[in-house]
């Protein structure tokens, strides 16, 4: 088998959706058995090329070949068949059901009946062939993150796929459970398999690829890149199209009282479970405490309960002095503690209604806009046209429905509605994901900006990238509990992985 | 002793006959939900196959051709939901609002020489040799119209097909993830189509069995909504078929009630005398609906409990590529 | 797979549907009225299907509606004025369901809440306040108890629905039957006239003010019988025109219709407006029942409405739940209404307004969307290899 035997070529590939020209004539190269990273920010097409790859977009234009062979596509079923498999960023398993029923979904064989221990057997013998630990009875729900992306793995090789897409895979996993991931890529490179792993993180491309291509708004702006000689710094003028700087320009933090101040916070999750077992933080004027952690160990649940939008069940969050344990959503803002919500879509905003009205979320009951019963529909205008200009929130008009602002103008829009009132404490959850690096700076500004004026930012993120160019102090959350706390000054990466694997021993060496 | 024995048989006899309509459109109604989409159509649905088979039971003179008839025709309706709420994602409440529209005015159209009709072959009776002996459970289950036994049959089956077989499975798998049954190359579109049509022969089989042999007749509006009834019957039962068969027959001994009820044995203090009051009549015919009400809160309060719910994409349109992707 | 195949290469055309990103103003105007040409012409089929003429059918329910205009110069405003006399409940009950459903509550009981208020009006008339109670007491009374009866009616669901999750739907809707019971309880029983299902006529105090009251000043409007409960439609749709446009209430109503979990971030008490809302909703759903026995028959009995509260959910539907657009699709609908009095069967009427809500939903996205169908070449392509393998 010859080193460049090629597994996959695209050649020409073009996609449109409306209004976005998300493929534009791409070709793409990938070797037999090598890890092949597609490199490109949020938005640049890399994921709508996979999906392509793997069947579940038609391209507008282009060709496909599998090794060697013109292949077309009609679903994802034929590129499986054809040995195409993908991991996506969101696992496609259904969570009501058990791992061996997802992994035998939509196959051919057992055409009527199904018969749950044959298939338990089948997993488990496979999970022991590739080393992969999986219960084939528990229900997906019921596992975590890192190991729903081990079923979704097994669920690939469980259906011959000798090509593995994946999209962002280490997004949710520890830096421990990243190298875990690694290793087991390179060991199914070289007993054959092709990998192609997306991201956008430089230094994880760096490490695990044999070969790069990088996608610039839409277009393949380097083709299949060996790694001799390539720096860090090339990449990111590739992906970004301009210098970027690695390290954003701060000011060291003058942090002075606490004023949000976290007390031993229980609180249950949307199954009833219990997601916060006494959580105790502390945020300072002047500051941003990042808490870091793997998403679904208690974030939501912690963001939720401190803004008065989750139903605490033990503990107290003080903020300025004032108990708001409890309190409703808004004497919580009142109380001048801000919230830059996870789900921008979802609870951020309202898609329908436009960008005036939805700068006005928060603040419709207060003069000026609030006018006893009425509205003040001249002065919620003018606080739109004024915090569009601020944050320079590019939309055609203050009419326009905000759901047809980019993610990066979205948050913007938040952003801005929840600054504006400057207010004493801010939480931020997950203030980047998903935005491409210009919007991801402009957010970090508006954050930095914010400390500097004095206010207390909680901010948390599942990106270390970001939190170790932001935050001051650094907290990590494991299973509802915090595992420990340091200075962002001289923080050890490998220690907050650990601490995110739920290891608290390096928190009390510290500590002791 | 045996007066009241009698008198509660008879109730329950008369509750599995009566609930068997029900107990068919839930059973339809609970495969569509399973896959993801709701039909508030069932109503109409119902009223289209109960005066269809009416009419080719008067016409024609075989029952079982004009059963058949109703069934396609509810599963043909059930098609318009379909392509509005599937294809042309629809608001499913508005889409199936609509449905139950055109059934009931087209079934009034259709039905309005057959008001008068007394004489249309109906489905014959079957008293199940043996079984139909055993003293009061014989009556209550074995004594019964030829289709009251297909709901018997109908029940374990729809459990084990959601259950045990790889049809199920993907229909779970459609109304649960539906971006997930795509990505294994499950055809979504088509299998929510599929579930809508049986959804809507199983409708259309629950308004014919109850013209050619529940309540043999045709009149405007037969189904006096047991149509939505069947609606709240899916969510009482969990989305599952036995505690579906529960409901229904269930349901289908209060329905009977005020007519029961006029066949009151004497009771202590004369209370069989205010039962058989004719102005009770008009409380006693809210109950069904009192019920239906009532079932829902306790479903909801379970709900509540367990966090049981929904399928997860219940009446959300699936969009190749959008969230989820 | 391989059915899927057969099916592509015998029908080798797929349905693209793709998304206007513009929303232009002409498509949100032009596109009721091209759909709702539509739907008479898919009811026209349905109609020749079974057996009568759409031509003959629509020509007699356009003069039946709104008479002709020789007709109206030779003084015969008799049409438009039935015409407003079925548009008014329909008009109420379309402004209970609109707000219901701008919250996204889908209170598919305005039926059930009219009867209700058809009932409490009738209590006051007959039982509550003497005869002899001056107009001016006794009909703001009458409405004052219609619509907390219509409220309250609408308000217990919505306090299901708020605090425990039940289903609005179902069990606004099995309401609907219950109040049919309630009713035909007092009308055969304890309110019966002599036993009959009907009670007695109300006092002329209890009666809204008709046209043809004014034929002494305006002889043109002798024998109109159209009444004052229009008059009550229209400042209801003003009223909510208003609070929705610029209240703090009519803003939080559309955050939570839109996006449930931003309101409760902004903080609004979600709760509480559901229960608020139903509240309103079947409050004007109850003015709708009162405006029926005391503008049009002044008695109470059975047969009160030919399902206005139904007919309702399309009007609000087609008017895109705006206020002012229900004013005018309820008088559309009145005529057809009034038209469908003239030919029988009676459920043409019914089985039309279910087509136009069809065509009027699964159009929307129609016109919202750019459709083509278009010659797939890779599903033959894929259906070619398929077959290869």
């Amino acid at each position: 088998m010859s080193e460049n035997r090629l597994a996959v070529e695209m050649r020409g590939i073009v996609k449109r959706f409306p209004g976005v020209l998300a493929n534009d004539r791409v070709d793409l190269d990938v070797r037999a058995g090598e890890v092949h990273a597609l490199l490109g920010e949020n938005g640049a097409g890399k994921s709508t090329l996979m999906n392509i790859l793997s069947g579940l977009y038609h391209p507008d234009e282009g060709e496909i070949y599998v090794d060697g062979a013109k292949v077309t596509f009609g679903s994802p079923k034929d590129a499986i068949h054809d040995g195409i498999g993908m991991i996506h960023q969101h696992f496609m398993l259904v969570p009501v059901l058990s791992v061996a029923e997802n992994l035998v979904l939509g196959l051919d064989e057992a055409r009527f009946l199904l018969r749950p221990q044959k298939i338990e057997a089948e997993v488990e013998a496979l999970s022991q062939r590739f080393n992969i630990s999986v219960d084939p009875r528990a229900k997906i729900w019921q596992l975590s993150v890192g190991e729903q992306q081990r079923v979704e793995v097994l669920k690939m090789l469980y259906r011959g796929a000798n090509i593995l897409i994946m999209d962002e895979p280490t997004a949710v996993l520890t830096p421990q459970e990243v190298e875990e991931l690694f290793h087991t890529l390179r060991e199914m490179a070289s007993s054959g398999k092709t990998i192609i792993f997306i991201s956008h993180k430089l230094h994880e491309v760096l490490e695990i690829a044999d070969r790069i291509s990088v996608l610039r708004l839409g277009r393949m702006v380097s083709s299949g890149i060996d790694l001799e000689g390539v720096t860090k710094k090339d990449l990111a003028r590739l992906m970004v199209g301009r210098e970027v700087l690695f390290r954003i320009d701060r000011k060291a933090a003058t942090p002075g009282e606490p004023i949000l101040e976290i007390r031993n916070l229980q609180a249950l999750d949307d199954k009833g479970l219990p997601a916060l077992k006494g959580i105790s933080l502390e945020v300072r004027t002047g500051e941003i405490l990042a808490l870091a952690g793997v998403s679904g160990n208690g974030q939501r649940e912690l963001a939720e309960a401190v803004t008065g939008l989750r139903e605490a069940t033990g503990g107290s969050v003080i903020a300025q002095g004032r108990e708001v344990t409890n309190a409703s959503p808004s004497h919580v803002l009142e109380a001048g503690l801000s919230f830059v919500p996870e789900d921008r879509v979802g609870m951020g905003s309202v898609p329908n209604m436009n960008i005036s009205e939805n700068l006005a979320l928060r603040n419709y009951r207060i003069p000026p806009i609030g006018n006893g019963w009425v509205m003040n529909l001249v002065a919620m205008r003018e606080q739109a046209e004024k915090l569009v200009d601020e944050f320079d929130i590019a939309t055609p008009s203050i009419e326009t429905p905000s759901r047809l602002l980019s993610g990066g103008n979205l948050q913007k829009l938040i952003l801005a509605r929840e600054i504006s009132g400057a207010p004493a404490m801010l939480v931020a959850m997950q203030p980047t994901r998903g935005l491409d690096v210009g919007a991801t700076e402009a957010v970090h500004r508006i954050l930095l900006e914010q400390r500097d004026e004095g206010a207390a930012i909680l901010m948390i993120s599942e990106d270390l990238d970001e939190i170790m160019a932001l935050a001051d102090r650094i907290a990590v959350i494991y299973e509802g509990q915090i595992m420990g706390e340091m200075s962002a000054e001289g923080a050890d990466i490998e220690e907050i992985g650990l601490m995110m694997a739920g290891t608290r021993t390096a928190h009390n060496v510290k500590a002791g | 002793m045996s007066n009241y024995l009698i008198f509660i048989t008879t109730i329950l006899a008369a509750g599995v006959a009566s609930g068997t309509p029900v107990l068919f459109a839930t059973i339809g109604e609970l495969f569509a939900e399973r896959a993801g989409v709701i039909n508030l159509g069932v109503e109409g649905m119902m009223l289209m196959g109960a005066v269809t088979a009416f009419l080719v039971s008067h016409t024609l003179g075989d029952p079982w051709i004009a059963l058949l008839v109703g069934m396609i025709v509810g599963g043909l309706m059930s098609l318009l939901h379909a392509l509005a709420s599937i294809t042309l994602r629809a608001d499913q409440v508005v889409s199936g609002l609509a449905l139950t529209f055109v059934g009931a005015g087209l079934s009034s159209v259709i039905g309005w020489s057959l008001v008068d009709v007394r004489d249309a072959p109906r489905l014959p009776a079957l008293d199940i040799p043996l079984l139909g002996q055993i003293p009061v459970l014989g009556q209550i289950f074995f004594q019964h119209n030829v289709i009251v036994y297909l709901g018997f049959i109908m029940v374990p089956i729809a459990w084990f097909i959601i259950n045990r077989t790889r049809p199920g499975l993907n229909m779970r798998a459609v109304g649960e993830y539906p971006a997930a049954a795509d990505s294994v190359g499950i055809n979504v579109f088509r299998l929510r189509y599929l579930y809508v049509f049986v959804g809507g022969l199983l409708a259309g089989l629950a308004g014919a069995s109850l013209s050619l042999a529940i309540t043999p007749l045709w009149i405007d509006g037969l189904t006096a909504g047991q149509g939505w009834i069947a609606l709240g019957l899916v969510i009482f039962a969990g989305w599952g078929p036995f505690r579906a068969a529960f409901g229904s027959y269930l349901f289908g001994a209060i329905r009977r009630l005020p007519l029961d009820l006029q066949g009151a044995p004497p009771l202590p203090l004369d209370a069989h005398l205010i039962l058989q009051d004719p102005l009770l009549s008009y409380f006693a015919n809210m109950l069904p609906y009192l019920f239906v009400i009532l079932v829902l809160v306790i479903a909801s309060g379970e709900a509540l409990r367990k966090r049981l719910g929904a399928p997860a994409a219940l009446g959300i349109p699936y969009i190749r590529g959008e969230r989820g992707i | 797979m391989s059915a899927q195949s057969s099916i592509a290469e015998r029908f080798p055309y797929r349905i693209r549907i793709q998304k206007r990103l513009d929303n232009p103003r002409w498509l949100s105007i032009l596109s009721p009225v091209v759909l709702v040409i539509g739907a008479l012409i898919v009811g026209g089929v349905l109609l020749s299907i079974v057996g009568v003429s759409p031509f003959v059918a629509y020509s007699r329910i356009f003069r039946a509606a709104f008479g002709t205009p020789a007709g109206w110069l030779r003084g015969e405003l008799y049409p438009l004025s039935d015409t407003t006399i079925k548009a008014t409940p329909l008009l109420l009950a379309g402004l209970s369901v609109a707000l219901a459903f701008r919250m996204q509550l889908w209170n598919i009981g305005a039926e059930g809440q009219l009867l209700i208020g058809a009932w409490a009006a009738t209590g006051v008339a007959l039982k509550l306040l003497s005869p002899d109670t001056p107009a001016f007491i006794m009909i703001p009374a009458m409405m004052l108890a219609a619509f907390l009866a219509g409220g309250l009616y609408g308000a217990v669901p919505g306090a299901l629905k708020a605090w425990l999750g039940v289903n609005l739907i179902i069990t606004t809707l099995m309401l609907n039957y219950v109040a049919a019971f309630w009713n035909n309880f007092f009308i055969y029983g304890p309110w019966s006239l002599r036993g009959f299902g009907l009670t007695p006529k109300f006092p002329r105090t209890a009666w809204l003010p008709r046209l043809t009251e004014f034929a002494d000043q305006f002889s043109i409007l002798r024998g109109l019988t159209a009444h004052a409960g229009i008059l009550i439609g229209l400042a209801a749709a003003f009223i909510l025109w208003y609070v929705l446009r610029k209240s703090k209430f009519g803003y939080e109503i559309k955050v939570i219709g839109d996006n449930p979990e931003a309101a409760r971030y902004a903080g609004m008490n979600i709760k509480r407006n559901i229960l608020l809302v139903m509240l309103i909703s079947g409050g004007l759903a109850g003015l709708a029942g009162m405006g029926e026995v005391s503008g049009v028959i002044h008695i109470f009995q059975e047969r009160i409405s030919p399902g206005y509260g139904f007919t309702a959910i399309i009007v609000a539907w087609l008017a895109k739940l705006n206020p002012w657009g229900v004013v005018l699709v309820a008088y559309l609908f009145g005529g057809l209404l009034v038209g469908g009095d003239e030919i029988q069967p009676f459920g043409i009427v019914s089985m039309l307004n279910g087509v136009i809500l069809f065509v009027v939903v699964g159009g929307e996205l129609l016109l919202r969307y750019r459709v083509r169908i278009e010659r797939s070449e890779s599903v033959t392509q894929s259906a070619a290899a398929g077959g290869g393998q």
